[in-house]
Formats: C-alpha cells, sequence, structure tokens
C-alpha cells in the first residue's frame, strides 16, 4: 500500500490545475499568476498594488471563484456518494443518478422551487432539505423494490432506479412546465446546469457539503465489512442496521446537496469512484476520500469542457458528463463479467 | 471438561415452517463436533442460529456461560466466531486485508487496528500458512486457499469457538484434507471448541470426536463416530442402503454407498 500517498498527490494535483483552469478561462483569460495576486489582495491589510483591470477582481470574485467552488463540492458529493452507494449495494454499476437517487433529490428540489418562499434568500437554505428528503425517499423505495433474498442484484437495481428515477423525472417535468416562468430555469436545471449564480447556493449549501463528505469518509471500514455480505458483516461483529441506516442517510444527504443547486448530473458517481477501485483497489477508507478529490477535479474538466464547446455560450455539464459517461457505463458492464474487482 | 458452546432447547421457525425443534447440544474446550444429515434437515440454520445472527422462536445459545442471543453485535463476535463457504465476496481485498477485517468486533467505527491487531492478524496468518499469501488479493487464490483464509478471518477474532459451514465442498481430496488436518491441529493447541456442519460422513468418520445427527430438525443421535455410523443409523436417517465396515489403518467406520 506505499502507492497510496502518491495517489492522493497526484489526485491533489489535478485538483489544483482544474480548479486554476476553471477560474481563470472564460471570456477573458486571467492568467494564473494573477489569480493568486487577485486571491491574496482580498486578505485584509495585504499590501498588494492591483496592476490588472478592476473588473478581473469582480468577475474572479463574483462569478467564476464561486462557480468553481460549487463546481467542484458537487462532483465531490456525487463521486463520494457514488462510492458509498455501490459499496452498500456490492454493486459497481450503483450511482446517484443510476438508481434514481439524483433524480428523487431532483423532485424534491423542485417541489421546494415551486413556492414563492424559495426565491428569496431565507427561502433558499430549505431547499437542499426538500432534495434530501426526495432523495430518501427514493433510496428507501428503490432498495426495497430491488431486494431480492437479503441481496440486491444488478438487474432489478438497475431496473428498479430507472423505473423510479423515471417516475420521479416526470413529476418534476410536470412541475416544472405548469408555471410558464419557471421553465427556462427548469430545463437548465434538469439538464445539470446551475440555476442560481453568485456566493448563495455556495454558502446555503456549504454545511450540508461538509457534514455530509465528513462523514461519507468516515463510513469506509463498516463498507469494507459489509462487502461479504450482511450476514458475514453480522459475525464478524458490526452492528449491520446501524451502519446500513448511517450510510443510507449520509450518502443521501449528500447526493441531496449536489443536485439541489447543481441540477442531475450523471455518470461522476459512477466513473470516479470506478477508475480508483481499477488504480489504487477496494478498500474504502481511501477510496471514498479519493473518490471526493477525483470527483471534484472530474467535474471540474467536464466544466471546462461544457464551456468550451459551443464558447462563448456554455452547455449544462449534465451533458457532457452523459456524453462520457455513457460509453464508460458499458466498458464497465462488459468488463464487471470478467474481473472480480468485487 | 469445560462446556464451552451450550445450544439448549433451541427452536427455529421460516415462516410457518418449524426448521428446528427443540435442539440441545454441548461443545466442549478442544473438541470438535460433526454435525451431519441429509439435505434440508436444518444444519445450516443451526450453525447460523448457533452464531446468533438469527433469532430463535425458544431456547437459547450460551457462549462460556453467556447467552450469545442477547448480546451486541461485537461482543457476541469476541466470542464466537464463523468460517462460512467460500464465494467470491470480497474477492479484490488482499489475505492480509480480509484477515484484518476479522478483528471488527474490537475494531472502532473507523476501522484503525492497533498493536493487538496487527499481532493478532500476523498470528492467524501464521497458523493457516498464508504468511506469504498477505499481499495477494483472494480471487487470485486457489479455492483451498481461499477456504484458509477465512479460517484466518475467523482466528483473528481470538474467540474460543468456531462454528464451520461446509468448509470441504468444493474443495479436492488434497484440500480437504490439510484443511482438516489444520482445524484439527488448532483445535488442540488453541483448545478451540468446533462445531463443523459437513456433508462426507467419511470425513467426519475420520476427524470428529463427536458427532450430532440432524433430521428434519430435531437432533436424533449424538455421540462418538462408532455409536452414530453405524447402518442402521444412517439408512434411518438418509434413507440410502450403505454398508459400514471399519477404516483398515484407523479403524474409524467407512461408510460405503450399496447401489
Amino acid at each position: 500500500m506505499k502507492r497510496t500517498g502518491s495517489v492522493y498527490l497526484i489526485v491533489f494535483s489535478l485538483l489544483l490545475v482544474t480548479s486554476t483552469l476553471s477560474v481563470g478561462m472564460g471570456a477573458v483569460t486571467i492568467p494564473a499568476a494573477t489569480i493568486l495576486r487577485i486571491l491574496a489582495a482580498q486578505w485584509p491589510g495585504s499590501s498588494i498594488i492591483p496592476d490588472w483591470p478592476a473588473a478581473f477582481t469582480t468577475i474572479l470574485m463574483q462569478v467564476r471563484l464561486p462557480h468553481t467552488v460549487l463546481i467542484a463540492l458537487t462532483g465531490a458529493a456525487l463521486a463520494g456518494s457514488g462510492a458509498a452507494y455501490q459499496g452498500l449495494f456490492r454493486n459497481p454499476l450503483a450511482d446517484p443518478y443510476l438508481i434514481g437517487v439524483a433524480s428523487g433529490a431532483g423532485l424534491g428540489a423542485v417541489v421546494a422551487l415551486s413556492f414563492e418562499w424559495s426565491s428569496n434568500p431565507l427561502g433558499m437554505y430549505f431547499i437542499p432539505a426538500a432534495a434530501f428528503l426526495g432523495a430518501l425517499v427514493t433510496v428507501v423505495l428503490v432498495y426495497n423494490l430491488a431486494r431480492v433474498n437479503g441481496y440486491v442484484p444488478l438487474t432489478t437495481l438497475i431496473l428498479a432506479g430507472v423505473a423510479v428515477g423515471a417516475f420521479a423525472s416526470a413529476a418534476t417535468s410536470f412541475l416544472m412546465l405548469r408555471s410558464s416562468e419557471m421553465v427556462t430555469r427548469a430545463l437548465s436545471f434538469l439538464l445539470g446546469g446551475s440555476p442560481v449564480n453568485g456566493w448563495e447556493p455556495v454558502f446555503a449549501t456549504l454545511p450540508y457539503f461538509a457534514i455530509g463528505l465528513g462523514l461519507l469518509a468516515l463510513s469506509g471500514h463498516p463498507l469494507n465489512v459489509l462487502q461479504f455480505g450482511e450476514e458475514q458483516a453480522r459475525q464478524m461483529g458490526l452492528n449491520v442496521d446501524r451502519a446500513k441506516v448511517f450510510i443510507v442517510v449520509v450518502a443521501s444527504l449528500t447526493t441531496a446537496v449536489a443536485v439541489a443547486f447543481s441540477g442531475v448530473i450523471g455518470f461522476i458517481g459512477l466513473i470516479v469512484p470506478h477508475l480508483f477501485r481499477i488504480l489504487w483497489g477496494p478498500d474504502y477508507r481511501h477510496l471514498i476520500p479519493m473518490s471526493i478529490l477525483g470527483g471534484a477535479a472530474a467535474l471540474l474538466l467536464a466544466d471546462i469542457g461544457a464551456r468550451l464547446i459551443i464558447a462563448p455560450q456554455s452547455l449544462p455539464v449534465g451533458i457532457v458528463t452523459a456524453m462520457i459517461g455513457a460509453p464508460f457505463f458499458l466498458w464497465i458492464l462488459r468488463r464487471a463479467k470478467r474481473e472480480v474487482l468485487w | 471438561m469445560t462446556v464451552m458452546l451450550h445450544v439448549e432447547d433451541l427452536s427455529v421457525d421460516y415462516g410457518a415452517r418449524e426448521v428446528l425443534r427443540r435442539v440441545s447440544l454441548e461443545v466442549n474446550a478442544g473438541e470438535i463436533v460433526a454435525l451431519i444429515g441429509p439435505n434440508g434437515a436444518g444444519k445450516s440454520t443451526l450453525i447460523k442460529a448457533a452464531s446468533g445472527v438469527l433469532k430463535p422462536r425458544q431456547g437459547r445459545v450460551r457462549c462460556e456461560g453467556e447467552d450469545i442471543t442477547q448480546l451486541p453485535d461485537h461482543l457476541r463476535a469476541r466470542r464466537l466466531a464463523v468460517v462460512p463457504q467460500a464465494k467470491q465476496e470480497g474477492g479484490a481485498f488482499t489475505v492480509a486485508q480480509t484477515v484484518m477485517l476479522g478483528r471488527t468486533a474490537y475494531l472502532g467505527w473507523l476501522g484503525k487496528p492497533g498493536k493487538r491487531d496487527e499481532t493478532s492478524v500476523a498470528n492467524a496468518l501464521r497458523m493457516t500458512g498464508l504468511t506469504d499469501f498477505s499481499e495477494r488479493r483472494v480471487a487470485e487464490l486457489s479455492g483451498g486457499e481461499q477456504q484458509r483464509v477465512l479460517v484466518a478471518r475467523a482466528l483473528a477474532q481470538d474467540t474460543r469457538i468456531m462454528l464451520l459451514d461446509e468448509p470441504t465442498n468444493h474443495l479436492d481430496l488434497q484440500h480437504q484434507a490439510s484443511l482438516l488436518r489444520l482445524i484439527r491441529e488448532l483445535t488442540s493447541t488453541g483448545q478451540l471448541a468446533v462445531l463443523v456442519a459437513l456433508h462426507d460422513l467419511n470425513l467426519v468418520s475420520l476427524f470428529a470426536d463427536r458427532v450430532a445427527l440432524l433430521v428434519g430438525g430435531e437432533l436424533t443421535h449424538v455421540g462418538i463416530p462408532e455409536e452414530v455410523l453405524t447402518e442402521e443409523i444412517i439408512q434411518g436417517a438418509y434413507h440410502a442402503a450403505v454398508k459400514v465396515t471399519p477404516h483398515p489403518e484407523t479403524g474409524r467406520p467407512l461408510v460405503l454407498l450399496n447401489l
């Protein structure tokens, strides 16, 4: 396990590079050195004299930085909860999107959005809570629908996830199309684009992200024990029911926060944990923290792509992740039959 | 002799069906008791119920005097370990990682091992002859080696009672013999109490101190192999014509099928 340190180092460097690119790129390019100087100049009592256009500060501090932070947190949350769901269901294809949890969270968020109060600053803090409720109901429903004799087989899991997810998406679309002023906001939301800009969504979600990601990172050991099935896990001394409830609640919370302000973004929760499982190994005590860091970098990369493809306009990032993720999904499906990564 | 495992008047239902009826059995320190019986007699159910993961309708299971059906999972797992049949599960872990997970009952929520856990894992690997395999992935090993990994995982639990559910299934003759020799060795040196469900009556005869015959959810006979493995008892339980003759070298009963 000597490689553990180097894997963390590589992922961390990737995250640094992608966030610098994300902050620097756009209609005006801000060089990395200037970014550092602008950031340093924000520090109270800093002696840096601005030698850059004043607009740079506004673009960086009010637009690009909050956007980058939100995208990074979203990617981290989707990959971290994806890894946790995969461990819990003992299934390499579990992903917050594929098992319908993200759609359930989306429905919860849109129900909240459809009320007047949610557009005022205070009401915005309740959107993640509504998304959490939607996610929780969905995961419990899908799990029980998919369960056969204590196991959650691949086929029933995906079928139940697709069915419940489709229902939630349909209900979401119905709610959105009912009110005309919501349609634009709604469409970009459905495809995975943030409907709100600036720091508000970051502040509204930060406490949830911090708690969710922190607790996820601590769930590695019980997930490792659960890989042997519930009966053996119990015989090895794990309080299985408590562990399961804990992981479901935390993973659903994390998914919900990600969905609440960034919409439904698929496949990040599938690709990232799977890559680390191949590159590094099955130990969830490191797999989850690695997925969290890697998920942030991966979604930033997809987001940069989304901003480049039809520049100066930008695509919803969910389109990019789906275009890359769907072929990857098929690749895992074929590979899962041949190799034991599990 | 010290009674380590004491199954008392145990009854288990699956829905309306009674799978075990008033089963009572004792296993002593340093003793191997083999559990035999036709398919569907309730052998696996008895192992599960004795391990505490299946709630009985009636009766209790005491380990070193304490009723384990009332104990929380981690305390129960410090008294009694189970060796399941080797399957694909957890095959991506290395041997060392798998055996360390046997320490779950002693580890905290974060699973961070201490000195005692490391020592215990090293001992378990040494006793099962797996030290050189410790960094290999379990899925890359042979069936016999994988079964030994599960024995090592159970040993790492540091219990004095071990339950095994058909551990020789899918193993060839050589691996059957080496696994059972290992269990025998561990039992006598560690004063373990072992209850093992087995299919092969001739393995039972060579290897068990006592035999418990389960038929239709009830224990019909318990005793040394010579007492239980008789033509009359086996034909009655299995509804198959058999001939029992002494093993030419050990003198233990050999059960031969008559067609």
